[in-house]
This record gives C-alpha cells, structure tokens and sequence, in this order.
C-alpha cells in the first residue's frame, strides 16, 4: 500500500511541473501587461517593476527563476495586490473555499447516495421513475444558474436568508446548497446503477435465499459493491465543486480563492494565476489518489492483485 | 432503431428550439442591438418577455443567444468527437506500449483542472488570435476570435471520456473474425479502421454526442456568466443570465432578466439529456 503511494506522489511530479510551467508561460506569452495603468507606462518604469518581480530577461530564465523559487517554496508576489505574497493571499483564502466545498462535496454524497438506494431499492415503480426525473432535473441545473434565482428568491422575494457575505451561518446555506445540488443528482443516479448491477449478481441471490430482508439485502450488502463507481467519481466530483466554486464566490462574494483566480487571469498576475493552478492541480491529484486508494480498500478484487 | 413516443416528442422539441433560434429573430419585430427607451420594462404584450438596462427585446436577445449557445455546443462537442474518436481508435488498435503510454496521458489530464486551464487560455490568446487574423484571408472572422478558441478549447476538455470509451470498443473489436480476415486479405491499418471498426463504435459515439453536447453548452454558459466566455455585441444565455444577475439588488429586482435565461437554460439542458437518456435505453436495448 505504502509504495502504491510513493510510486503514484512520486509519477505526479513531473506532471504538476509540467501544467505550473505551462500555465506560467502562457500568461507571460499573452498579450497585456500585469502592470498595466491607465497612463502608458514609461518603458523604463515597466523595465525596473519587471527586474523587481524577476520577470526580466528571457522567459526560458523567467521560467527557471520561478521554478527554482517554487521548488524552494516561495510563490512570489502578487503582482496586483501589491505588498502581499501569494503564499499569503491562498493561505487566507484556500480554507474559506474548502469550508464550503467540503460542505457541498458532504451534501451531493449524503443526499444523492440515499436517494439513488432508494430509487433501485423501488426499480420500475412510480418512486422509482420519480426520483429518476428528480435527479434528471438537478444535473441539468448548473450552479451558475441556481445561484442568480435562489438569490431572487430566498433572499430578496422571501427574505430568509443573506444574499452574500461571508462569517455567519447563514451566509454558508445558500452558496453551499447551490454548490451541491446539481451534484446530487450525478451521485443519486451512480449510485442506483451500481446497485442495479449488483443486485443482479450471485452473491445477492444467495444472501436472499437464506433469508436476509429486501431493505438489509439492498443497504446492508449491495451497497458496498454498489459504490464503487461512485467512488471512481470522487475525483471529477471534485473538480466540478472546485470549478462551480468560480461561479459562487462571485454571486455570493465569498472571498475564496477562485475570486483571486478569476481577477489574476484578467489582471495577468502571472504568480497569483500560477499559484492558484498549483494548489488545483496538487488538490484534484490528493483527491484522485484518495478515490484510487478507498476503490482498493473497498474491492477484494483490486486489493488482491496489488 | 424504432422511436419510442417520448424520443418522438423530444425530437419534435428540439426541432422546435432550432426552429427559435434559426428563424426566430428575422420574425421578432426588434432588433437585437436595437436600443430603446424603454428601459427595465416587464413583461407585456409588446415585449413578452420584457426589457434590459438599454430597452432591448428579452426575447430577441434569447433567440439570438440560442444561435451561440447551440452553434458552441455542436462545433465543440463535434471537436471533442473528432478528436476522441481518432484518439481512441489509434490507442485501441496499436495496442500494447503506445497504447499504454496513450492511455496514461489521458488519465493525467483526467486528474487536472482543465476548465481552469481552458479560461487562462481563452481569456488570453484572445487577443493574440484576433492580431494574427487580421491582415490575413480570415479577417473577417477576427472579430470572433473569441468564439473560436471557445470551440477549440470546450472541445478539447471533452475529449477523454470518449477516447476512454472508443478504445475499449475497439480492444474487443478488432479482435473479431471480420477484422481478422480482412487483415489477411491485406487491407491497410488505415482502410480496416475507417471500414471496418469505424462503423461498429458509431453508435456509442452518437450516443455519446447527446452527453458532450449539453457539457459544452453549460461550459460556454459557465464561462460566459463569469465573463470570460463570449463577448459583446454577441451573447449566449450565460451572457444574458449574467446581465440579470448583476442587476440583483434588494430594492427592485428585475426579476424576469434572471428567470427567463435560467429557464431558457436549464429547459435545454434537459432537454439534451432526457433525449440522451432515450438513445442510452434504446440501444440497450438494440444490443440485447
């Protein structure tokens, strides 16, 4: 197991150095200058900032001076928010964004993998076709668009909750909600297929003849097996809060680590963008390489042959 | 193939929405850049869907916003098509290490924020794209240089799971008796690809087209609404969902400039994925 994971961090290096030294060059290739003003710039002014930022020279050496500095841990400054490292600005912002995927990633499982049981534990009849167009109409409704109307709705129309902000309670319940729903459905439906198929399997028919009830039979037995390809899902899940998160932070100004990503592409703050694609890529890996060890754990099959 | 009753009606929906978008602004009476002094104005019988900040037509707007919306998700999801099918097709028949070394690349993009990636590439070869056109036989498309690199770059975010799904069709494929034969009789890799495996993943590959197709639609909405996607004078919904929610305030809301492209959006998302769900369950079961 120990190896499993040395061999997978060790294999993710190259390709985590490759997307950061990609990702760097492109925002250096693209037009536009980070430290464009409304003035033009006086060609000597923007030839000293650069020399201060270390964005002088080639950007073959450019690109080996921010490697160098990265490997070393220093992010850089921000290019924009002057007077404030990049460490800085994702160590205050990174934990506000995970609160609330962790939050939405909790809810798509908790209530979209229940409702998936349910709906196979009822295969072919009316709950079951009812749950089926429920978890339909979740996918087909992206964050961005649930965002805008739960904002109309329950904080201007009924007056419920805060329409933005961040620090309470109840500023968490809607930017969560939005983040999770169109999640639960993706998850409600993996789930009932997977059942589906384990249902049918022998291991199932013979629990049934000794005597286990219909409900033990369908959480207690099938559900572990069932799971799996849920499991596999972890890892996009994931990725798709990540992206989804983009679209919250704006509508309900959370001041999360994808504002910062969203205003550093515009603004072509070039160690900011990098530094936020780095902790993307590190997290989606973490994550993958989760989702790959819990399959191991939970499939004798797969254990067996590691 | 027989169509099932609610295949027939969704089609028939579809066609309804092509029909909006293709002929829907020459029969509106407004033009969609046409300003007005009828600003903010609700629905009524002379806008029925109301009007924006400027006094344009809610409508004319949506319908010209259906025209880019739906023309990003089939050149993209048509890109994403290409491109995994060939993919999966060299993978699955060369076999062994180029295969390997093939499928690893996929499951490393698998495990990577590609949107993330897709937005720093968008939003800054814009620019860089319309300088090169320009001068060039192609100018006239450089004032959509944006649009481009949107077909490009959605379309090479959806690629993977079709390369994965076309090369396990064909590791099974060309294994068969026909395949088989028609090597011994001296076909070329090139004749017995297009020929013979070809046709037999061109169901799943349609199949899969009802899938991609609404992921590039939200994609392009997605990337619009943070407004980094399309850009004025065009607008797709996300673009128009966005103008809405911007002029969220707790005094008086606009209310029909957020519901009407919400709904708009998530009638045609569903839309592509109950038809998808029908080509799935009937292809099942084709295949039994």
């Amino acid at each position: 197991m120990l190896s499993f994971v040395t061999r997978r961090l060790l294999s993710s290096i190259p390709v985590v150095l490759a997307v950061l030294a990609l990702c760097f060059l492109l925002v250096r290739i693209a037009p536009g200058s980070p430290f464009a003003t409304e003035r033009a710039l006086d060609p000597r002014t923007k030839a000293m900032l650069e020399e201060k930022f270390g964005l002088s020279g080639s950007l073959a050496e450019q690109l080996v001076r921010y490697g160098g500095n990265v490997l070393r841990g220093d992010l850089g400054d921000s290019l924009k928010f002057r007077g404030r490292t990049v460490a800085e600005i994702i160590g205050q912002s990174l934990p506000r964004s995970l609160l609330l995927g962790s939050i939405s990633f909790s809810l798509a499982l908790g209530l979209g993998v229940p409702l998936g049981a349910w709906a196979a534990a009822h295969y072919g009849r009316k709950t079951d076709s009812f749950l089926n167009s429920v978890a339909l109409l979740t996918l087909s409704t992206p964050t961005f668009v649930l965002a805008p109307v739960s904002v109309l709705v329950f904080a201007f129309g009924l007056k419920l909750l805060p329409p933005a902000g961040w620090g309470t309670l109840s500023q968490l319940v809607l930017p969560a909600i939005c983040l999770a729903i169109p999640f639960i459905g993706v998850c409600a439906r993996l789930t009932r297929g997977g059942l589906l198929e384990t249902l049918g399997s022998d291991f199932i028919r013979t629990a049934r003849a000794k005597g286990v009830t219909e409900t033990k039979l369908v959480y207690l037995h099938a559900l572990r097996p069932a799971v799996l390809p849920l499991v596999a899902y972890a890892g996009p899940l994931a990725a798709n809060i990540l992206t989804g998160s983009l679209v919250i932070e704006e509508v309900f100004a959370v001041p999360g680590i994808g504002q910062f990503f969203v205003n550093g592409v515009i603004n072509r703050d070039v160690f900011l963008v990098s530094g936020v694609v780095l902790v993307y890529c590190l997290l989606l890996l973490l994550f993958n390489l989760i989702a790959d060890w819990l399959t191991a754990l939970l499939d004798p099959r797969i254990r067996a042959a590691s | 193939m027989k169509l099932t009753r609610s295949a027939l009606i969704l089609l028939g929906l579809l066609g309804l929405l092509l029909l909006a978008a293709i002929l829907g602004p020459i029969w509106s009476p407004y033009d969609v850049g046409e300003l007005s002094d009828n600003h903010l104005l609700p629905p009524s019988s002379h806008h029925w869907l109301g009007t924006d900040l400027h006094g344009r037509d809610l409508l004319t707007r949506l319908m010209y916003g259906a025209r880019i919306s739906l023309l990003v998700g089939f050149v993209g999801a048509s890109i994403s098509l290409l491109v995994g099918v060939v993919y999966g097709l060299i993978a699955g028949y060369t076999g062994g290490r180029v295969d390997n070394l093939m499928m690893r690349f996929v499951d490393v993009l698998y495990a990577l924020p590609r949107i993330v990636l897709v937005i720093v590439l968008i939003s800054l070869f814009d620019l860089k794209l319309k300088a090169m056109l320009d001068g060039t036989l192609f100018a006239p498309f450089a004032t959509h240089a944006r649009l481009l690199l949107l077909f490009v770059g959605l379309g090479l975010v959806e690629w993977l799971t079709l390369a994965r799904i076309v090369r396990a069709q064909v590791l099974t494929i060309k294994e068969r008796p026909f395949v088989l034969s028609s090597r011994l009789i001296g076909q070329s890799t090139p004749v017995i690809l297009v020929r013979q495996i070809l046709p037999q993943v061109l169901p799943i590959v349609i199949t899969y087209l009802t899938l991609a197709l609404p992921a590039v639609i939200l994609e392009e909405s997605f990337l619009s609404f943070l407004g980094l996607g399309v850009q004025a004078p065009l607008a797709s919904w996300g673009t128009l969902l966005a103008d809405g929610a911007s002029m969220l305030n707790p005094v008086e809301t606009p209310w029909w400039l957020i519901v009407f492209p919400a709904a708009v959006l998530v009638g045609c998302l569903l839309l592509f994925n109950l038809l998808g769900d029908q080509l799935r369950r009937m292809g099942a079961d084709a295949g039994r």
